[in-house]
């Protein structure tokens, strides 16, 4: 059992690292807490596999700490970390039975045979590898396989943490489900903290109860499925969480707001008086596609936008919007009538976000 | 559906229908004619039956320099398989290291057999080679030429030299081919080195030690050359194998009849045995 804890953590693979571009991970602080089941989500190329490795310990990094329960571990092996690891291709031992693969960590602790059989039965009626115990492992399944992999962390005791390396990249679609809820109830069974690094948003809102967005080597927020959905602190999360992404528009400061083209947003007082500290900053205007407001009719605060194009995805419809050169994504309900020509809309000014820098711009409460 | 005929096809299989046919089948045949003939000159010739064969199998020659053979092999096997292993093991994964080693290992394997058994002669003779004029000045008594087990030790080494780069060169290739999460994996299992070398990179080698050891074990029971120019078969006939025993039976003394019949069981022999390291290797696969 043990907290993670990240310091000053940087790294780059580089021996000799310049600019900011040769740091495949920026530095970082950050905790996953004993027992919490996370998320690491981002695209390809942005430091999730490295991040892992390091906690891992199959890397070192290059600057910065990281800390189980308080304690250094960055001069421990993997052998000595007390980390399981399972990784993107499944990892067996091709000539062993899945009896051999799932007790061979434990022989390798010197475990007597009575106790290894013991606990690998357990994990075995767990991942439902029961009957293919003493199959040998090269004949198995992708999904089977994997499954062996994650065995292999869950079978030892001294596990504190369980880390995923997209893990589900070579399993059929219709397995992908059933593996993820086997992780979430093997999750509330031991009370281990796993870190579940994937690409795919879905994935992670349905194994986590808090994801971290990774961007460009760092951590760019960290929270609940719903927090990012709502408050994305940083444009990256915008656009990447959700579907269709945000809609993200530059736009200059103006008296008593800020607004593109012909249009004018107004902004709070709070947040007006913050845009005078952001002189010179690049100022963008950003909003859910699920929150913009829609009208059939000319209101007083809403705007005049052309109907560009309707998709219909079944349960809802997305409407792309030309309001001043600027294009929108809309999503509307299936129920509601669908604009043909023009629409009228509005931005709910709790929806409406500001970004300076691709920073999210928060007033305090 | 309903199939087409076209027997025109059956032309396409001709090209190899023949090649096979003169590359194995037909110089196979003349002398499985040989070998149930006793042949005088052109319109003499008697249909002996398996006289030769049975002539062959109780020449006491033969069965010295099978045995010899077995042995050698044996010994071959022994010592290149865990040696090249251990050599792949050892050297370099990537870098300018690496391409260094690949090609001092692959010189070996360029110089033709004579030429490696004339090198051999000389380096080991006792008066003038390095290594054996060497041996002599440490106090120790060494002559291929007149010692039994020195001239067996002498063409081993000599064979050890020239093939366990190609035993190396497989398993550095079947080594480069692991991924390196196997690898982490076993770390994050805590696995010894000796787990992961019998677990991991063993089982991953063995497609290419299986083609290893068929190689090897073909290529030394057919051995000719090398000893030939080291030793002569000798001294005496302590290194004479199969091969020159066969050449002396049909080149020396024009016994073509026992000959064949002899080419024939060597034949049989080789394919047994391949056969046998063969199933060895593969059979657990099927289960």
């Amino acid at each position: 059992m043990a907290e993670i804890r990240l310091q000053h953590l940087a790294h780059s693979y580089s021996r000799t690292p310049g600019g900011a571009e040769d740091y495949a991970l920026r530095e970082l602080d950050h905790v996953w807490e004993q027992g919490g089941a996370y998320a690491l989500l981002g695209p390809s190329g942005c430091g999730k596999s490295t991040l892992l490795n390091i906690i891992s310990g199959l890397l070192s990094p290059s600057h910065g700490q990281v800390l189980f329960d308080g304690k250094a571990v960055n001069d421990l092996s993997p052998q000595a970390r007390n980390i399981a690891q399972v990784f993107q291709f499944p990892v067996v031992y091709d000539t062993m039975t899945v009896f051999d693969n799932l007790a061979f960590p434990l022989r390798n602790q010197g475990l007597d045979e009575a106790r290894v059989k013991a606990k690998v039965e357990e994990i075995a009626e767990v991942l439902d590898l029961g009957t293919l115990l003493h199959k040998k492992a090269r004949n198995l399944s992708a999904d089977e396989k994997q499954k062996v992999s994650m065995g292999r962390g869950l079978v030892r005791d001294d596990v504190s943490a369980i880390l995923f390396d997209e893990p589900l990249t070579v399993i059929d679609p219709h397995l992908k489900w059933k593996l993820r809820r086997k992780l979430k109830q093997i999750h509330e069974q031991f009370n281990l903290t796993m870190i579940y690094v994937t690409h795919d948003q879905l994935e992670a809102s349905t194994f986590a109860d808090k994801i971290a967005v990774m961007y460009g080597g760092q951590i760019v927020q960290f929270g609940t499925p719903r927090e990012l959905f709502e408050r994305p602190r940083h444009t990256f999360v915008g656009y990447f969480i959700g579907s269709p992404g945000m809609n993200l528009i530059p736009v200059q400061a103006q008296p008593g707001g800020v607004g593109f083209g012909a249009t004018h947003l107004p902004l709070s007082s709070e947040l007006q008086a913050h845009v005078e500290h952001l002189a010179g900053a690049r100022l963008q205007i950003g909003i859910r596609p699920e929150f913009v407001q829609v009208w059939d009719e000319p209101l007083d605060e809403g705007y005049s936008a052309r109907v560009v194009d309707v998709e219909d995805l079944g349960t809802y419809k997305i409407l792309t919007l030309e309001l001043d050169g600027v294009r929108l994504k809309v999503r509307l309900g299936e129920d509601r009538a669908v604009p043909e020509v023009q629409a009228w809309i509005s931005f709910p000014a709790q929806w409406l976000m500001l970004y300076a820098d691709d920073v999210l711009v928060e007033v305090g409460p | 559906m309903n199939k087409v005929k076209n027997n025109k096809a059956w032309w396409l299989v001709l090209p190899v229908f023949l090649l096979v046919a003169f590359s194995a089948v037909i110089p196979m045949m003349t002398v499985v004619n040989y070998s149930v003939q006793d042949i005088f000159d052109q319109s003499s010739r008697y249909f002996v039956g398996a006289d030769w064969y049975r002539q062959v199998l109780q020449d006491p020659r033969l069965h010295d320099s099978l045995l010899r053979q077995f042995i050698y092999s044996a010994c071959v096997l022994l010592i290149e398989i865990p040696l090249g292993i251990a050599i792949a093991l050892t050297m370099p994964a990537k870098g300018r290291w690496s391409s260094l080693c690949l090609i001092v290992m692959a010189i070996p394997l360029l110089i033709p057999w004579n030429v490696v058994g004339t090198i051999w002669q000389i380096f080991g003779r006792a008066d003038i080679g390095l290594l054996g004029a060497s041996l002599n000045q440490l106090g120790i008594n060494y002559n291929y030429a007149s010692n039994t087990m020195d001239a067996w030790v002498t063409v081993l080494v000599m064979d050890v030299w020239h093939w366990t780069s190609l035993v190396a060169l497989l398993c550095y290739s079947g080594l480069r081919a692991i991924p390196d999460v196997y690898y982490q994996a076993a770390r994050i299992d805590r696995a010894s080195a000796w787990a992961v070398f019998r677990h991991i990179q063993l089982p991953k080698m063995k497609s290419v030690l299986l083609i290893a050891v068929m190689l090897r074990f073909m290529d030394s029971f057919m051995i000719y050359t090398e000893p030939f120019v080291l030793t002569g078969g000798g001294p005496g006939n302590a290194t004479t194998f199969l091969s020159q025993t066969l050449t002396q039976m049909a080149v020396g003394q024009f016994d073509l009849g026992p000959a064949a019949a002899f080419s024939l069981i060597y034949f049989l022999i080789i394919l047994l045995v391949s056969w046998l390291f063969y199933t060895a290797m593969t059979h657990t696969d099927k289960q």
